[in-house]
């Protein structure tokens, strides 16, 4: 099971009411890469990853439910303050007639998020290559993010979900020699 | 009670914080380095320190954990009216 604890992971805060900020930060809220996708995807696949690597899918998925409160809150935080008005001028209109002011799991351009952005091949390399690929584009997204903004509260958060991907990538890699590992010492009995 | 969000409280929230990124990052760490002692000292170590930072943070403000997994025994329902994560 899972316990919530109320407290985020690491600190957000903004500095101003930025909607056009916001709308692009769902990129990681329901993007293909985003935090949701990446939750659902390793605790997914960790029912039929070979044993030594299910307790790391488990961490780094439990990990992202955390990353995905942070982009939460500030999405929330840049947005709350905001009229109509801002919101539309931000391209959030389509977003705030169907949903006001909360938050959905769409990517920047407001598709809904799909369970066809993930995958579960069975195969634990292909399993893993794919994380480790998902990992380094969440990576180059929270690259382009902390570029697309000048609020350098935001930019401080930001940076810390960036270097989460850059660790969560190589426990993955990790994770792939420790599986080939196992292969070769099989093929030599 | 209602939580004073003051420079108190978000220095020790940010204590704690700061103490749990370690052990997350030992968690994965030791997931695939299941093996080294030195870093299984080290998550020991920091597990007694988050104790402490814990019970005080509890006893000053509200329980971090739902469904009775928090270690206080509780007086009022603070759980609902302390501010969430994302108001603060
Ligand atoms: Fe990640």
């Amino acid at each position: 099971m899972w316990i919530y604890e109320k407290k985020l992971q690491y600190p957000v805060r903004v500095s101003k009411c930025d909607p056009m900020m916001a709308k692009l930060l769902m990129e990681q809220y329901g993007g293909a890469d985003g935090e949701l996708a990446a939750a659902l995807r390793y605790l997914n696949q960790r029912y039929t990853i070979p044993d030594k690597v299910i307790g790391l899918l488990t961490d780094i998925g439990t990990e992202e439910f955390a990353h995905l409160e942070m982009i939460a809150t500030m999405i929330y935080k840049l947005t709350k303050d905001a009229t109509p008005d801002q919101l539309k001028a931000a391209g959030l209109g389509p977003h705030f007639a169907a949903h006001d002011s909360a938050l959905f799991y769409t990517n920047a351009n407001g598709v809904p998020w799909t369970a066809s952005y993930i995958q579960a091949k069975g195969d634990p390399i292909a399993d893993l290559y794919e994380d480790i690929a998902a990992e380094e584009k969440a990576r180059a997204t929270y690259q382009w993010l902390i570029d697309l903004t000048d609020d350098v509260d935001l930019q401080d958060s930001l940076k810390f979900l960036r270097e989460r991907e850059v660790v969560h990538s190589l426990r993955f890699r990790e994770a792939v020699e420790i599986l080939k590992e196992k292969q070769s010492e099989k093929r030599f009995y | 009670m209602s939580i004073q969000l003051d420079e108190a409280y978000y220095s020790l929230l940010h204590e704690l914080q700061a103490i749990d990124f370690v052990l997350v990052e030992l968690q994965l760490y030791l997931d695939t380095h299941p093996n080294d002692a030195a870093a299984l000292q080290q998550f020991n170590q920091f597990v007694e320190l988050r104790k402490r930072v814990v019970h005080h943070y509890e006893t000053t403000y509200e329980p971090l954990l739902q469904f009775g997994r928090s270690n206080m025994p509780v007086s009022s329902w603070q759980w609902i009216e302390a501010p969430w994560p994302w108001q603060v």
